[in-house]
């Protein structure tokens, strides 16, 4: 499949010498009171812009963890974070919103499209949340849904679309507000293989387009077309490969 | 539909799943709406009935009977009658003219006979302007006493409408002659009904009137059973008793300050008693229909509850979108307020036909019907339940919208 050129350049992201992520001795304790889980143990990851890094490692390592801070959903428990050269860690929860609406794209394994809303509506959202007006927004999101290849499911509901499908309205979604890296958790894990390859081959797409991006993933496949692969184990980076030659 | 307001379609989508709470919730807040503003409806209605009926005897007014003296004055001993005379509402009105004075000679058992009906009943003998103090207006037809009677002692008598009716019976009284102890008086006016709650000797609508000076010269008296005083504003009371006591208390020699001679009903006081104890009633009444209310707006916050709890995971994707805590609570309190202002606006209508309803009823003749009055909605009212309205409907939206805002997306998105 060709996908038409899904990415404007908006000529990179401010003072992050072209890291796009910057994080050093990260740690993540979830405490429930009863239990205390030490999610991530020390995380030292740099991203510059223009990768795309797979994250792999079994269950219960801590790449959703991980995944989630680079996010900004939620804040390390410890340690530093710049995100495009910027620290979110004095961020208050709307400052937070404003970073996850302008510079981060999530793409999740179970789509988590808003089901009562159309396909149009769902890329929308975003573009909503940052302010641009209406007749704008619509273009925008018919634009993208239209370079996803799903121009004529706009109206669909969520209900009406494939796995496939639906996760690539959610894709288009990411896309809205040209974030400065699309984050993804498993989006190929909810998926039949074919349509899991098509969400791939739109990936690797718009990394050759320029996109950043970090995925998390079980799929050697999708771990395969990575430019870099980070091991996680037991809330460590355990191992960062590039291009098949292994690095600590 | 505004496009702008996605996020408000897409609650409004999700209450919808909550229907049939939100009707009964919607009707919860209706009936609490009625029921505070039928509370303070007839409470006002009460309220209006009181202050009518405080006036059927006359406002501002107070009545004075004379008694003995308890305190020694001047070498004089205690114990001493004190009957103010006739001519002494001439003294009262030259030295204290800004106050409105008359005075009464009243006659319990006297014999009253029209035809062959006889009776026995009061009747008041007393000044021409006691027909503006104590509230006697004539029926159409017939008039009150006037300043001629007075000076030419005539033979003329003003009916209470209740004895007009013992007497005359169907007959209209007036240009009959009424023999007042076997003396002809001509009836030459008929009271007009009127709701009275203070009272002393009897109703006004059970007694007849006659000119002070004709009775006097009938009974051979000259003595007063009571003075009655007017002022013009409430606050003038009791500089006006003060001033009477000692204008009085210097002619007959006793203690201005001797409250034994002269027995005097202050209704100004009464007045003022009864307006707080309606204050209380009506108080009480709001505050039941308050607490009514408040239990719907627990309702429309339940509701708005689950909503939120529904709509956990949507919330959670709408704050990864980036949806700053504004656009996850503005349509969660806007819609707990709609919900209570759709149920008070509904109520609203329930109520004004209500009391458009009750005020059909007839309530003539039935005293307890007439005491309590008709309900009266009010602008201070209305004013009064939409701010309540607004206020717990805010609350009932802002509480779940609290929640929602609180909600940790990282949590509510983790997928296993
Ligand atoms: N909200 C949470 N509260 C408590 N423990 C959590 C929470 N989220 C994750 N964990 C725990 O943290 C560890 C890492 O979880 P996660 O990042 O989801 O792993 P992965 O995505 O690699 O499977 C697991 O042991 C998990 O149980
Ligand atoms: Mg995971």
């Amino acid at each position: 499949m060709n996908w038409p050129s899904l990415r404007k350049s908006n000529g990179g992201p401010p003072s992050s010498n072209g890291r796009i992520i910057e994080m050093n001795n990260v740690r993540k304790v979830y405490d429930t009171g009863k239990v205390r889980v030490e999610a991530l143990r020390g995380i030292d990851l740099s991203v510059a812009e223009g990768e795309f890094v797979a994250v792999v490692g079994p269950s219960g390592s801590g790449k959703s963890t991980l995944l989630n801070l680079l996010g900004c959903l939620d804040t390390p428990t410890d340690g530093r974070y710049l995100l495009a050269g910027d620290p979110v860690a004095d961020l208050d929860r709307d400052g937070l919103a404003e970073i996850r609406n302008r510079r981060v794209g999530f793409v999740f394994q179970n789509f988590n499209l808003l089901p009562q809303l159309t396909a149009l509506e769902n890329v929308e959202m975003p573009l909503l949340f940052g302010g641009v007006g209406g007749r704008k927004r619509r273009e925008r999101a018919r634009d993208l849904l239209e370079r996803v290849g799903l121009g004529d499911r706009l109206e669909h509901k969520p209900t009406e679309l494939s796995g496939g499908q639906m996760q690539r309205v959610a894709v288009a979604r990411a896309l809205a507000m040209d974030p400065a890296v699309i984050l993804a958790d498993e989006p190929t894990g909810n998926l039949d293989t074919t349509s899991g390859v098509d969400v791939l081959t739109l990936l690797s797409e718009l990394w050759r387009q320029g996109s950043t991006l970090v995925v998390v993933t079980h799929d050697p496949a999708l771990a395969e077309r990575a430019q870099r692969v980070v091991e996680i184990r037991d809330g460590l980076v355990v191992a960062d490969s590039r291009n098949g030659s292994t690095s600590h | 539909m505004a496009r702008p307001l996605v996020t408000w379609q897409l609650f409004l989508k999700a209450s919808s799943l909550q229907r049939k709470r939100a009707v009964l919730t919607v009707a919860a807040i209706a009936w609490g709406t009625v029921a505070i503003l039928m509370l303070l409806a007839f409470g006002q209605g009460l309220r209006e009935q009181l202050m009518r009926g405080r006036r059927g005897m006359g406002e501002n007014i107070a009545v004075v009977w004379p008694g003995e003296t308890s305190k020694i004055w001047e070498g004089l001993p205690t114990g001493r009658a004190i009957r103010p005379r006739m001519e002494d509402i001439e003294y009262l009105r030259h030295r204290i003219p800004d106050v409105r004075f008359v005075g009464e000679i009243t006659s319990w058992s006297t014999t009253l006979s029209y035809g062959r009906k006889t009776i026995t009943g009061r009747v008041t003998g007393t000044n021409w302007e006691y027909g503006d103090l104590r509230n006697h207006y004539p029926q159409p037809g017939g008039r009150f006493l006037n300043p001629l009677d007075e000076i030419e002692k005539r033979r003329v008598a003003f009916v209470g409408d209740a004895m007009a009716k013992e007497i005359f019976g169907s007959e209209n009284p007036v240009g009959r002659i009424l023999q007042i102890n076997r003396a002809p008086y001509l009836v030459i006016g008929v009271m007009q009904h009127k709701l009275q709650m203070g009272a002393y000797g009897g109703p006004d609508e059970d007694h007849v009137v006659v000119p002070i000076t004709t009775f006097s010269a009938q009974l051979g008296r000259q003595r007063l059973n009571n003075i009655v005083f007017k002022v013009d504003r409430p606050g003038q009371m009791v500089g006006a008793i003060q001033r009477f006591r000692q204008v009085l208390g210097k002619k007959y020699r006793f203690d201005p300050q001797d409250k034994q001679v002269l027995g005097i009903w202050d209704t100004v006081r009464g007045a003022r008693i009864m307006d707080n104890i309606t204050i209380g009633i009506r108080l009480f009444l709001g505050i039941v229909g308050a607490l009514t209310l408040l239990v719907g707006s627990v309702g429309v916050a339940n509701i708005m509850y689950a909503v939120v709890k529904e709509k956990t995971r949507e919330i959670g994707v709408q704050m990864a979108l980036g949806a700053r805590r504004g656009w996850v609570t503005g349509p969660i309190v806007m819609q707990g307020l709609v919900y209570t202002l759709l149920g008070g606006a509904t109520g609203l209508l329930i109520a004004v036909v209500l009391v458009m309803l009750i005020g059909l009823v007839p309530t003539a003749g039935n005293q307890a019907l007439e005491f309590l009055g008709k309900p009266t909605l009010s602008w201070p009212i209305a004013a009064a339940t939409a701010a309540i309205l607004g206020t717990l409907g805010i609350l009932s939206g802002y509480f779940p919208a609290r929640r929602a805002a609180g909600i940790n997306p990282a949590e509510t998105l983790r997928y296993e």
